[in-house]
């Protein structure tokens, strides 16, 4: 992991460089795919009820009926199959060395890009479940946490190839139980850490920023000084600081805050910083009491990525819905639906399909897993939807994803396929055929 | 001061969940017309009649006729099932898992077979009607943890307290075998507890029973023999006896196929009659399970395989293969705050290859044969208690609307926690 980081600024260099040459949403090794007669369900374009779909160079190239191959080709017949565009978690942990930071209230220094960890098991559970990319985010121990990535779920591939560099930079804070250590509070006999309440809590977030402009106003005397015609002639520049580096450029719309939160009131309290300090946030987490709010959010432009149903774990989570996802999105508010763990995120599709229940077309219970979050990580314009021009990110699943009975058959990035259930029954058919012969190689997945 | 804080805000949510009111109804006569009638147990018929007669069906079929004075429920375009049955379940004895006073689920200590989850379910969970409004009208409450959780209760879900809705106490015995050990972040941190290997706990298992049988030998040698010392009440033993009588069944929650061969063995030695939980390594057994007759609850589907090289859809796949093997299962929520998740674990073994009808005997007709009621509950049929749900389709299905739900031939509320938080705050109307 330590070699990482520089690796990481040696892809950014070459894909600015790059970026002179070639369109913006060019991936660096994509594949050559056509897929055929499936029901497309484009997501932003309407149902296709016998479509096929062409990816060139890893991006989706046609949309349509009857592409004639391209020579050499591979052909994925996807008949009597759902062809959906890759599922998007917005926010979960998998695929990190860590995930939380947690000696200390206030760490946004802290990187998960640093320490993407391209061998969890968690990636091959994600693609299982037809989702092709995470927003992967530090955890919600700290009010100001550290900085979130968002990967592809390239099984296989080094951690620097996964890293998606369109996505917005963002930054965790989060509010309420996790941060005021309210479950160590019962232990008798640990120390505290300060804040301990929600008071303190929006206490030290505006002191942290607050902190933050100071800086700014710092750097900026320091830099109009030194371009001035007479410089003084002892200037010193302000001394570095990494933590505020980071809130500076949350300051400045740089990077945007994805806030976990709970209950109304320090929901609307984050909203109201926001506003003080003129930052902006991509997304609430969690944010179980948000129905008590939702014209407020749709009002602020804000939008949830929460649980489907996921509830009653802890005091602040009692008053959770079900219908929420849902109703939310009734009233305007952009709704995406998340994992946050390395299981529920191969059922993110079930999760979705729950809204129908409550209420939500089924085209409309898609996007809580895929243009919504799109929009929220600020990857719409790569991902979500398929659209020509997209990046070829795809699910193949054996009934309509928002059934109950819907099973992921093959998930595809940038037009190669990275799970194909009918290749996994076929390895383990053999693997079990060599069993039983007496000659195990294990590794069987 | 904080505990009473506590006290109070749990006092001020719990009141706001509704509990609906059964009524007396003696012989009331209630005719469920017009419906798509799925028994379970025979053909769907595909528009009928359900008549209930003082809470139990009395005839089903596609002419059945209503008898004057009887009340109509006219459910044309709806499909009725027999309410669903959730196999294993901490219903009631858990509110917020994460708010230790909310918690029942666990007595401290390894060996509670005297613990009963019957006087601790709190009837009037929040937890009860979400179910109940997802077209489930009875539950396993279990307790969990240790060797020996204690006795469950087989609740209907809707009366005035628990004691209104037992349909059988105890269900179970309650036994918990070592899990399978996972790799992965945590296995690090539990690595340096010892743990206790089956082959050791299924010998001190032995043991207890043996002391129970020798404990009774002696209570019945002495009460005929004033001579002889009369041993003191032993709580242990005590619930045991009814286990080593057979007179209650043992389910067993046991996951890796060795120790699944090695409880069969001590099922078969004890002369138990017994049910496995969990069972996740059973499609690796599923002839010697089959040939055991014991039947196989499901732990929640919403898991991962214990072991990567078992597959990715181990959890799945297993109840497709047991069911193959001739294995009768039975799915379960685990679970209190998402027990309305039950029909979705049946459907998702269906995705990955069980016959849909046979997932739905899994949660309704399979279930009640399992814990012992197969002639009063999981099927509509004459003669069955008239727990009835009407749903707008697949009753199996993430989209369906349950529309109306009878226990015990009374129509139940369904208004929930979620209804009555929506209805609250709600501004679209």
């Amino acid at each position: 992991m330590r070699h990482t980081r520089p690796r990481l600024h040696t892809i950014a260099l070459a894909a600015i460089l790059a970026a002179a040459f070639l369109p913006a949403a060019l991936p660096a090794d994509g594949g050559d795919l056509l897929i055929k007669n499936g029901t497309l369900l484009t997501v932003t374009g309407g149902v296709i009820p016998r479509g096929d779909i062409l990816i060139q160079g890893g991006i989706i190239r046609r949309i349509g009926e009857k592409i004639d191959p391209p020579p050499g080709i591979r052909v994925v017949d996807a008949s009597g199959k759902y062809v959906m565009p890759g599922i998007i978690d917005s926010h979960t942990h998998i695929a990190l060395a860590g995930t939380n930071e947690g000696t200390e209230a206030i760490v946004p220094e802290v990187d998960m890009a640093d320490v993407v960890h391209a061998d969890d098991i968690s990636i091959l559970t994600a693609l299982s479940g037809g989702v092709t990319m995470v927003h992967t985010m530090h955890g919600s121990a700290n009010p100001i946490g550290g900085r979130n990535v968002t990967l592809k779920t390239k099984w296989g591939r080094p951690s620097e190839d996964l890293v998606v560099h369109e996505a917005t930079p963002t930054l965790k804070f989060a509010l309420g139980e996790n941060v005021k250590q309210s479950a160590r509070a019962a232990i008798a006999g640990l120390p505290r850490r300060y804040p301990a309440t929600r008071m303190g809590v929006n206490a030290i977030i505006r002191r942290e920023l607050s902190k933050a402009r100071d800086y700014m106003a710092r750097w900026e005397r320091y830099e109009r000084l030194r371009a001035s015609k007479n410089p003084p002639r002892h200037l010193v520049p302000p001394r570095k600081d990494l933590a505020m580096e980071v809130l500076a450029d949350l300051l400045r719309g740089k990077i945007a805050a994805r806030c976990h939160t709970y209950q109304a009131t320090e929901t609307v309290e984050f909203l109201e910083l926001s506003r003080e300090f003129g930052f902006k946030i991509a997304a609430f987490e969690h944010a179980w009491e948000a129905y008590k709010i939702a014209d407020e959010l749709a009002a602020a432009g804000v939008g949830l990525s929460v649980f489907a149903d996921s509830w009653a774990y802890k005091m602040e989570a009692a008053e959770g819905i079900a219908p929420m996802a849902a109703y939310c999105t009734q009233r305007g508010v952009l709704v995406s639906i998340n994992s946050d763990s390395g299981e529920r995120i191969r059922r993110l599709f079930n999760d979705a399909g729950k809204m129908v229940k409550y209420g939500l077309s089924p085209d409309d219970a898609l996007r809580l897993i895929t243009i919504n979050p799109a929009i929220q990580m600020g990857v719409d314009r790569i991902a979500g939807s398929l659209e020509v021009g997209k990046h070829g990110d795809i699910a193949v699943f054996n009934e309509h994803p928002m059934s109950a009975y819907a099973r992921c058959d093959m998930t595809i990035i940038e037009g190669r396929i990275y799970f194909d259930r009918e290749q996994v029954l076929k390895d383990r058919e053999l693997e079990a055929e060599k069993e039983r012969a007496g000659k195990t190689t294990g590794g069987v997945r | 001061m904080k505990k009473h804080l506590i006290a109070a805000v749990l006092f001020i949510f719990l009141a706001v969940t509704a509990f609906s009111a059964p009524a007396a109804d003696g012989e009331k006569v209630t005719a469920v017309t017009g419906a798509r009638i799925v028994t379970v147990s025979g053909a769907d018929i595909p528009r009928g009649t359900i008549l209930i007669r003082g809470g139990r069906i009395e005839a089903v079929g596609a002419d059945v006729a209503v008898p004057e004075g009887a009340e109509i429920i006219d459910a044309s375009g709806l499909t009725a099932y027999p309410g669903m049955i959730d196999a294993y379940s901490s219903l009631g004895l858990v509110e917020i898992s994460g708010v230790a006073a909310t918690v029942d689920t666990r007595e401290t200590g390894r060996i509670n077979p005297q613990v009963r989850s019957l006087e601790a379910v709190r009837y009037d969970s929040m937890h009860i009607p979400i179910a109940r409004s997802n077209g489930i009208t009875a539950a396993l409450v279990a307790p969990s943890g240790g060797v020996i959780s204690g006795q469950s209760c087989l609740l209907g879900l809707d009366g005035w307290t628990h004691r209104d809705m037992v349909l059988k106490s105890p269900a179970f015995l309650h036994i918990e075998l070592p899990g399978i050990p996972r790799r992965g972040a945590f296995a690090a941190r539990f690595a340096a507890e010892p743990r206790e290997t089956t082959e050791k706990i299924l010998e001190e298992l032995k043991g207890l029973f043996d002391g129970a049988r020798h404990y009774r030998k002696r209570r019945q040698e002495a009460a005929g023999n004033f001579l002889l010392p009369h041993p003191q009440f032993d709580e242990t033993y005590e619930a045991l006896l009814p286990i080593i009588d057979g007179a209650v069944p043992v389910m067993i929650s046991v996951q890796a196929e060795k120790d699944i061969l090695a409880a069969i063995r001590f099922v078969k030695e004890q002369n138990l009659r017994a049910v496995f939980f969990g069972a996740h390594q059973a499609w690796k057994a599923a002839d010697a399970v089959k040939d055991s007759g014991i039947p196989v609850v499901l732990r929640s589907l919403y898991d991962m395989p214990p072991v990567w090289e078992d597959g990715y859809d181990a959890l799945y796949r297993n109840p497709v293969v047991l069911h193959q093997a001739g294995v009768k299962i039975a799915f379960s929520s685990s679970s209190a705050s998402v027990a309305k998740d039950l029909p979705y674990h049946a459907a998702k073994a269906a995705a990955f290859g069980l016959d849909p009808a046979e997932a739905l005997k899994a949660v309704t007709l399979n279930t009640a044969e399992i814990l012992g009621l197969g002639n009063v509950l999981g099927s509509l049929d004459p003669g069955k208690r008239a727990d009835i749900v009407l749903a707008d389709g697949d009753i199996l299905e993430l989209g369906t609307k349950i529309e109306r739900v009878f226990i015990a031939g009374r129509e139940t509320d369904l208004s929930n926690r979620y209804t009555e938080l929506l209805e609250k705050f709600r501004r679209d109307r």
